[in-house]
């Protein structure tokens, strides 16, 4: 087992994209270290550059004290498991597990045994005669980690492993790999585009964007601390609202203002981010997470300053929850940022995110109660947590009064923005 | 055949109105399945009618014509069975031209896998520099006619005195065939890369990845490559023309066309020879034809 150091890592490919841009980070021994982002962002390429598949255009990575730049991917005692398995279809699955350590010119009594061992761990026993093709997808899945586990390698590096596998099933091997990197407490490096995944899995979640290093933290900092509009944006289901408002200081206390609401800001709020008070008067970019709104009804007698009446569009019963759609009479922030969170959801957000654009009304969801009774259409005044409202600079989109502060302790801060 | 013995007759007439509709289904069905098989019959029988009309031939005495004014398509009389016999032994060293033809067979098969198997994963798999010029340089070379490298191909031989021993007609194949390279590169082309990631990581090298996974991988098309190559020199005549000029080396092929360029062509013994002759190919074919049509079907079409 070993702490895996990226310093300054870049991949320029053959068509000169720039997939990784100076990325330092460093995997703390025996932790679970989860790369999550839009498609595009290079987190495969991070991948399969640890792994050896691909060259560093410049920069180092280290495995334990040994820099591996030039060792080839078999000698980085490192074992990889594919988003497709990469099962070798004409070998039986115990062959497969023990090709790796057949080429290692392990004994085989040796083989036999950590071959076995890991079809206990993976309950695998009865398969171990069996080819791929004959096994279900999960199965497979459970082959490729086996395959990695025999190795007993100093990392394992997993790219999108979950991905293939139906929604029930993927919930069950998640459990299954945490518990297999808990128990053998390898150094594990995990890519994927699920958020829910990162933060379910990972020790700390490193947010890419464009090659680029967003944030590293574990997931409550992510969630409670996003160090820009993207990561706000990105970690959350369903997404934070964002709008465009303005920070006021008035008689009695600071507000923000936005779409024709006001909503009072706690003097907790301003303390925390001292840099708002030099937003005075100049446009922010307000963050609200659907869960840190409330059907006012259920919170009789909060302060008025922290309601505003909206109109429900649409109402989703979840059964412990209930999803409150509702329209405001503001633009959608468009900034580069949201414009990639939409198109990493799909081309018919991207084309929702327009029309809301073209019509300047953003569409906002609240998560309430499952007691409400606001019905379509019906007037509803949402209650809002403000000691959790977010603020970022629509210049730059970093979060206002915390964008450094959020800086990982354990893993490299961000890069140059 | 099965559907035809559920005696459809039967069938057809209805009892009861509810199942009218599936006995006509039913019916639908048989006489579909009739025609079908009518017309294979039919199209086997046209290829098989030269082979019976061989046959017919084949077991006349000596000097009894062959070529009747009408073609007798079916022996009627079943009397020289020995003249299989005498092909195999008397007539010409028969087993002898079978064993060299074997021989330049089977190590032409084995020149063409390891040679097209090594450059056609060369192509498909390796990140090298010009590799894209090469494979189409190869695929012209596919244009040249045979006919045109001939009279060269023999003086180089001759040259190198490989006149009169099968060297010339089993080295070229160790020098690589273009066309099944093209074909052995398309089919290696889409076994997925993952696997070569994979196997890098589990610490295969380059030819371990060859050797372990891909070739394995690739048997359908190796399948291919080498039936056609059997077939092809099997049947070769030109090439053993060409270059054999010892009577104890020959081949089958060369050995059926010395027996016609007689004056006298015995041609009940011919047509024996001939049927001999097939029997490797269809034997190879037999046992090879599930792996061949799927081969064929998964070569070339994707990639």
């Amino acid at each position: 087992m070993a702490e895996i150091t990226l310093r300054g890592v870049t991949k320029v490919f053959a068509d000169r994209t720039e997939a990784v841009h100076e990325l330092d980070l460093d995997v703390p021994d025996g932790k679970l270290i989860v790369l999550v982002g839009p498609s595009g962002c290079g987190k495969t390429t991070v991948l399969r550059m640890i792994a050896g598949l691909e060259d560093l255009t410049d920069g180092t990575i280290a495995i334990g004290d040994r820099v591996v730049n030039e060792v080839p991917p078999g000698d980085r005692d490192i074992a990889m498991v594919f988003q497709n398995y990469a099962l070798y279809p004409h070998m039986t699955v115990y062959q497969n597990m023990a090709l790796s350590l057949k080429i290692r010119k392990l004994k085989k009594e040796e083989i036999h045994r950590r071959v076995r061992d890991a079809a206990d761990v993976l309950h695998l026993q009865e398969f171990l005669q069996k080819r791929p093709r004959e096994l279900s997808g999960g199965q497979r899945q459970r082959v490729a980690m086996g395959r990695a586990i025999v190795r007993e390698p100093q990392a394992f590096l997993m790219d999108e492993p979950l991905s293939n596998l139906d929604a029930k099933l993927r919930v069950q091997m998640r459990s299954e790999i945490l518990r297999i990197q808990k128990d053998l407490k390898v150094t594990t490096v995990y890519v994927t585009h699920d958020q829910t995944e990162a933060m379910t899995l990972g020790d700390l979640v490193v947010v890419l964007r464009k090659g680029q290093l967003q944030q590293v933290g574990s997931s409550e900092e992510l969630y409670e601390r996003p160090a820009n509009l993207f990561v706000g944006g990105f970690i959350g289901s369903p997404a934070m609202n964002l709008v465009e408002a303005t920070v006021t200081r008035e008689e009695g206390g600071t507000s923000v203002r936005f779409a024709g609401h006001r909503l009072r800001v706690p003097s907790e709020v301003l303390d925390a981010r001292s840099e708002l008070a030099a937003f005075d008067g100049r446009p922010v970019i307000l963050g609200i997470r659907p869960e840190d709104m409330e059907d006012g009804a259920l919170v009789p007698g909060s302060d008025p300053g922290s309601r505003f009446p909206v109109s429900v569009a649409l109402r989703e019963g979840m059964g412990s929850d209930v999803f409150l759609h509702f329209q405001i009479d503001a633009p959608p922030v468009m900034t580069e940022d949201t414009r990639e969170l939409a198109s990493d959801v799909g081309d018919k957000a991207v084309q929702e995110l327009q029309e809301q654009a073209s019509e300047r009304r953003a569409t906002f969801i609240a998560r309430v109660g499952p007691e409400s009774r606001a019905s379509l259409g019906s007037p509803v005044e949402l209650h809002v947590d403000a000691r959790k409202l977010y603020f970022f600079d629509p210049a730059s989109g970093r979060s206002i009064g915390e964008g450094r502060d959020a800086a990982p302790v354990h893993a490299a801060g961000a890069l140059a923005d | 055949m099965k559907t035809l013995e559920e005696k459809p007759t039967e069938e057809a007439t209805p009892r009861e109105p509810a199942r009218r509709g599936v006995t006509r289904y039913r019916a639908r069905r048989v006489s579909y399945k009739v025609a079908m098989y009518a017309i294979l019959f039919g199209l086997t029988a046209i290829i098989l009618l030269p082979v019976s009309w061989a046959l017919t031939a084949a077991l006349k005495p000596d000097l009894e014509p062959v070529f009747t004014p009408t073609p007798e398509w079916f022996p009627t009389e079943f009397r020289e069975w020995g003249n299989f016999r005498r092909v195999l032994t008397d007539v010409m060293p028969f087993l002898r031209y079978m064993v060299n033809t074997m021989i330049i067979v089977i190590a032409s098969i084995l020149g063409v896998l390891i040679s097209c198997s090594l450059v056609g994963f060369a192509f498909a798999r390796l990140r090298f520099r010009g590799s894209k010029v090469l494979f189409y340089v190869l695929i012209v070379t596919m244009l040249i006619p045979w006919q045109a490298l001939m009279v060269p191909q023999f003086l180089l031989f001759v040259e190198l005195g490989w006149y009169g021993t099968y060297l010339p007609l089993i080295v070229p194949s160790f020098t690589g065939v273009a066309f099944f390279i093209f074909l052995i590169r398309q089919y290696m082309r889409t076994i997925p890369r993952d696997l070569d990631d994979a196997a890098r990581v589990d610490g295969l090298n380059t030819w371990q990845i060859f050797w372990r996974i891909i070739l394995p991988l690739s048997t359908p098309v190796l399948t291919v490559c080498a039936v056609f190559t059997f077939l092809w020199r099997w049947n070769d005549l030109l090439g053993p023309l060409i270059y054999l000029d010892d009577d104890s080396k020959f081949t089958v092929a060369l050995g059926l066309a010395n027996l016609v360029t007689r004056a006298d062509t015995p041609w009940n013994l011919t047509m024996a020879a001939n049927l001999v002759t097939v029997i490797p190919t269809v034997l190879v074919y037999f046992f090879v034809q599930k792996k061949l049509i799927g081969g064929i079907a998964s070569v070339g079409l994707k990639g």
